[in-house]
């Protein structure tokens, strides 16, 4: 049955990938600004969807990861010339993860909401510590200057070159991940999703792959934080807030939890809406009230697609092939 | 399915902006400003007063047609350089206005720098806008926090005051007009003796007045807006420690709040930019023309919005509408007075209002001015090169 | 500090405890019995603070006004909203993923905050306490307490006493309480579960709404105002242990001390010092200071 699907997704995700490779050659400099944004959301989306929706394990602090790994790029660059890439990149990953790996020790002990609130709790503290104290600028946020390079390779103030570099990104964090979950250890991971207890009963000590899994999805985090930086030149303490974490696990439940195209597909969905409602030219002065309707649309997606946006096509199909017009009201009703 | 769906959205998004732009070429005024959240009451203001003047001029300015696109920046700086590049990049505005919310406005001013956009900033009153940030082409029509705070310091030392409480959120904004406040007052030789904080935007005061109650000192300032000031004047009160310690603040605690604060707001002295029966002719024809046209009363953000399609017109005039001649532009502009409805103001070499401060006392939902408390006082603009 | 300030900082912390409960009490309910993690509490907390300031003119006209008429009529609407929305938003959800739900709840938000936009406007407004507790009374040399304060931690002190009698002495409460840990066998003992559910959907939306409009005179209406309680709301709830009005009730006061103190005593930490205290007890006892069985 895995089979069956498995080309079409991979097709999918091929096609988008190309697709977006393409897209510079189309795109205006806004949009290639904002396609460069929602790709570095679909990494950050797809490294909280490893621990969602592959572990079971829902993290209401992604964003602190995704500020540390920011905030490291910028405070470790010199003020008056760039830094180097080699070292600054890494520095941001090792950093997150590290962040990761003192929070993931500590609130894995916990389960269930309480895991949800711990995760916030060690959040919050990395905000204020960058809200409060003149650490990283104070809360109105601290500029890049200039951009990491490497060497005369990669000019990352050319929006084409940034955009290329980050999609160079997003294709591996995709592939990284998939494998990943396709390997022994992501089958214990989905193991300990569906029945943690059954997987210790079986003689897995869980907690070393919980760990693992969560300074992995740390430090993919610290690396969109970091693109995130270099994109803007400009971090804020809100990067850390709990809005960020919120939308994001926004963004993988509308996508559709299990699946890593869900975590990009919801984050384009979720910016494009946003975008979308937002705009004069489609709704002229009610455009001042977008929440409206974007609000109402969410609503409607998990109204209509109990899986996501990636059971879609699934619900679409069987609209117009299923034959049983009971089909619908089933998934409606359930 | 998805990917169709992305890409009609994105054309939607996209296409539109080309279309429109391949036209007569009108002058594209972006403005981002809060829609939603907090501070959305700020931005609709703001937003009224900057067309006001527009529409004073026949909706012309420089001798070009105007024609604006919004973006509603949500107050939330991790938007903010997407948001302000929608209008730069995507948009190709000509001119970019905003926004209230500071950390925003420091991202604006960034993204200004670089595309070299002329910036006009109608509120947000951070200090590196005009300092470390400060360039040829960013302008800002309102304030700096550090002035109010500086007027109000040399107001309370007058007073006879020694030992002075302060008390704001722990976030740029309220350090920034604290700072103010200590340069004024201590230059006098007064003492603040302690500054509370409270984590924005905690609401809970209780503990913090029971602390300056036990303090006891000869006066409080206080830098609190919106919400916040509403709920501090009403504890301040109920707490008993109005009529004991006198309060002082920058005017935003009562400015667009007495009525909510319900009498408790009563007497209180303020110092800002703006109040109520200034007598001036312009200052009258703005109200009226304002009340007439929104069927509101304008108020201070109503005042920074006219001013800033004010140092517009300055500029563009100069240029016969040429944005491209930046140098002219901000030649015209630093030259100019203006003639605002808060009375008249020339722009210092950062850019930042040149302006008299005034001391206001709270009365019924009004904010009349008693007198002028710091005459023409500019911002020290630390850390801009052009200073 | 000297013991009077000591004394009157105890009190403070106290009373901001007591209005952290009542805060957080309509969402001890939804999230604590029927496991929807509802992130739209705040919103109906919002809610409720707009119908003490939007219906108390529209009250007064038609009934001659009054502070607890406008209680108790904004007390009904909310009972509707409550049982409206459980019936057309999250009946359907209860066999999905618990995530469905904080989408739903999360697009609720966005509606709620919207509505209060176009309906009210985003303007600051401030409630007036009813004429009789107006009043303060004295408080050491310089001070003195709103009485209004006070009145407010008695409702406090009475709502928890009496959620904890319907909780472990009636038959309502037992049902509630069976309802949470096992659905099924509630279902087949014949009690209508969806009834149940619905209940208790429409009484939490109705605290939530009810601690809005109980608070609006001392916490003022502006925009925004529901997604700055949201947060504190569940941490009050997960450090109590889900489900416990006990917990709750304990929690809240210690953050009420946490806070209180934390502000004189600690200023440079003030806003991090709930979190810290937060992760502490969760990591010493996992399912909160009472686990419920």
């Amino acid at each position: 049955m895995m089979d069956k699907f498995f080309s079409g997704k991979l097709l999918f995700v091929g096609l988008l990938f190309a697709g977006l490779a393409l897209y510079p050659l189309v795109a205006s400099s806004y949009g290639l600004d904002l396609v460069s944004k929602i790709m570095i959301y679909a990494i950050l989306a797809m490294s909280l969807e490893l621990l969602v929706g592959s572990t079971g394990l829902v993290c209401f602090g992604q964003a602190a990861f995704f500020g540390i790994g920011a905030y490291i790029a910028v405070m470790l660059s010199p003020e008056s010339e760039s830094g180097h890439l080699l070292w600054l990149l890494p520095a941001a990953i090792l950093a997150a993860a590290v962040y990761a790996l003192f929070v993931g020790a500590l609130s894995l002990r916990t389960k269930g909401v309480y895991f949800i609130m711990v995760t916030l709790a060690f959040a919050q503290m990395a905000y204020y510590v960058v809200h409060d104290t003149k650490l990283g600028g104070g809360t109105d946020g601290i500029y890049l200057y200039f951009k990491p390079t490497l060497g005369s390779i990669l000019d990352l103030n050319h929006p084409q070159v940034l955009y290329f570099f980050t999609w160079v990104f997003l294709v591996w964090t995709f592939i990284f991940l998939a494998i990943l979950l396709g390997s022994h250890f992501g089958r214990v991971l989905a193991g300990i999703r569906i029945n943690e207890q059954r997987m210790r009963a079986s003689g897995f000590s869980t907690y070393p792959y919980k760990l693992a899994a969560f300074v992995t999805s740390g430090g993919i985090a610290g690396l969109a934080g970091f693109l995130f930086a270099v994109k803007d030149g400009f971090v804020n303490p809100e990067m850390m807030s709990w809005h960020l974490s919120g939308a994001l696990l926004i963004m993988i439940i509308l996508g559709g939890l299990g699946h890593l195209r869900g975590a990009i597909i919801g984050a384009f969905a979720f910016v494009f809406l946003q975008e979308f409602f937002k705009s004069s030219d489609i709704f002229g002065a009610f455009a001042k009230h977008w929440q409206l309707g974007l609000g109402f649309t969410i609503i409607a997606c998990v109204a209509v697609l109990p899986k996501g946006l990636v059971g879609l096509p699934e619900v679409l199909r069987k609209r117009l092939y299923g034959g049983r017009p009971s089909s619908d009201a089933q998934i409606v009703l359930k | 399915m998805n990917l169709f769906k992305t890409t009609v959205i994105a054309a939607a998004i996209l296409g539109f902006s080309s279309l429109s732009y391949a036209e007569d070429k009108p002058l594209k005024v972006g403005l981002m400003l809060p829609a939603t959240g907090t501070f959305a009451a700020l931005g609709t203001a703001i937003e009224n007063g900057f067309k006001l003047y527009t529409k004073e001029q026949g909706d012309k300015l420089g001798g070009r047609a105007i024609e604006f696109v919004k973006v509603d920046d949500e107050s939330d700086p991790a938007k903010a350089t997407d948001n302000v590049n929608k209008l730069i990049k995507g948009e190709n505005v000509d001119i970019l206005v905003g926004t209230v919310h500071s950390g925003v406005a420091m991202a604006m001013a960034k993204a200004a720098k670089e595309s070299g956009t002329i910036l006009i900033v109608p509120n947000a009153g951070a200090q590196a806008v005009t300092g470390p940030m400060c360039s040829p082409n960013i302008f800002r029509s309102s304030f700096s926090n550090w002035q109010p705070g500086y007027a109000m310091g040399e107001v309370v030392a007058q007073k006879g005051h020694k030992k002075v409480v302060t008390i704001t959120w722990k976030y740029a904004a309220g350090d920034e007009s604290v700072q103010g406040f200590k340069d004024g007052f201590s230059k006098s030789g007064g003492e603040v003796i302690k500054e509370l904080n409270l984590p924005f935007p905690n609401v809970e005061f209780q503990a913090l007045l029971t602390e300056i109650a036990s303090l006891k000192p000869d006066a409080v300032y206080t830098f609190f807006a919106g919400g916040g000031a509403v709920k501090f004047v009403k504890d301040y009160k109920a707490a008993g420690l109005k009529d004991s310690i006198p309060l002082y603040g920058a005017g935003f605690l009562t400015d667009g709040t007495l009525e909510a604060q319900g009498g408790d707001g009563e007497g209180l002295l303020t110092t800002l930019h703006y109040a109520d029966q200034l007598d001036n002719a312009k200052d009258k024809a703005f109200r009226t023309a304002y009340n007439e046209a929104y069927k509101l009363p304008p108020d201070v953000y109503a005042v920074q919005g006219y001013d800033a399609a004010q140092i517009l017109k300055v500029g563009l005039d100069a240029v016969q509408g040429d944005v491209s001649k930046k140098a002219e532009f901000a030649a015209a502009v630093e030259a100019a007075k203006f003639d605002s409805p808060r009375g008249e103001f020339t722009l210092s070499k950062a850019h930042n209002p040149v302006q008299d401060i005034y001391l206001r006392e709270a009365k019924g939902k009004e904010n009349p001015v008693i007198s002028v408390a710091t005459k023409a006082l500019a911002d020290p603009a630390k850390g801009c090169a052009a200073n | 500090m000297d013991l009077s300030i000591f004394l009157i900082q105890c009190l403070n912390a106290l009373q901001y405890g007591l209005l952290l409960f009542l805060v957080a009490m309509g969402l001890t309910l939804i999230f604590g019995i029927m496991g929807v993690i509802n992130l739209a509490h705040g919103s109906f907390y919002m809610i409720g603070a707009y119908m003490a300031y939007a219906l108390s003119p529209i009250v007064a006209h038609a009934f001659g006004g009054g502070f607890f008429s406008v209680l108790v009529i904004g007390l009904i609407l909310a009972v509707i909203l409550g049982y409206f929305l459980e019936w057309a938003f999250f009946s359907f959800l209860y066999d999905r993923d618990h995530l469905q739900q904080v989408l739903m709840t999360y697009g609720l938000i966005l509606v709620f905050e919207e509505l209060r936009s176009l309906l009210v406007g985003d303007d600051v407004h401030g409630v007036a306490a009813p004429e009789f507790l107006a009043g303060t009374i004295p408080l050491g040399d310089i001070m003195t307490y709103p009485v209004y304060r006070l009145f407010i931690s008695a409702v406090c002190l009475l709502l928890a006493l009496g959620m904890y009698y319907v909780f472990t002495r009636t038959r309502l409460g037992m049902m509630i309480r069976a309802g949470s840990t096992n659905r099924e066998m509630v279902q087949s003992l014949g009690i209508d579960i969806k009834l149940l559910y619905r209940i208790v959907f429409a009484a939490g939306v109705a605290l939530a709404a009810f601690a809005g409009m109980i608070s609006a005179p001392v916490s003022t209406v502006y925009p925004g105002m529901g997604s700055q309680v949201l947060i504190i709301c569940f941490v009050v709830v997960v450090i109590g242990g889900i489900g416990s009005i006990r917990g709750a009730f304990l929690a809240a006061l210690l953050i009420g001390f946490v806070d209180t103190f934390g502000k004189v005593l600690l200023p440079e930490a003030a806003g991090v010092l709930v979190y810290v205290l937060m992760a502490l007890i969760l990591l010493w006892k996992p399912d909160g200071l009472f686990k419920t069985s």
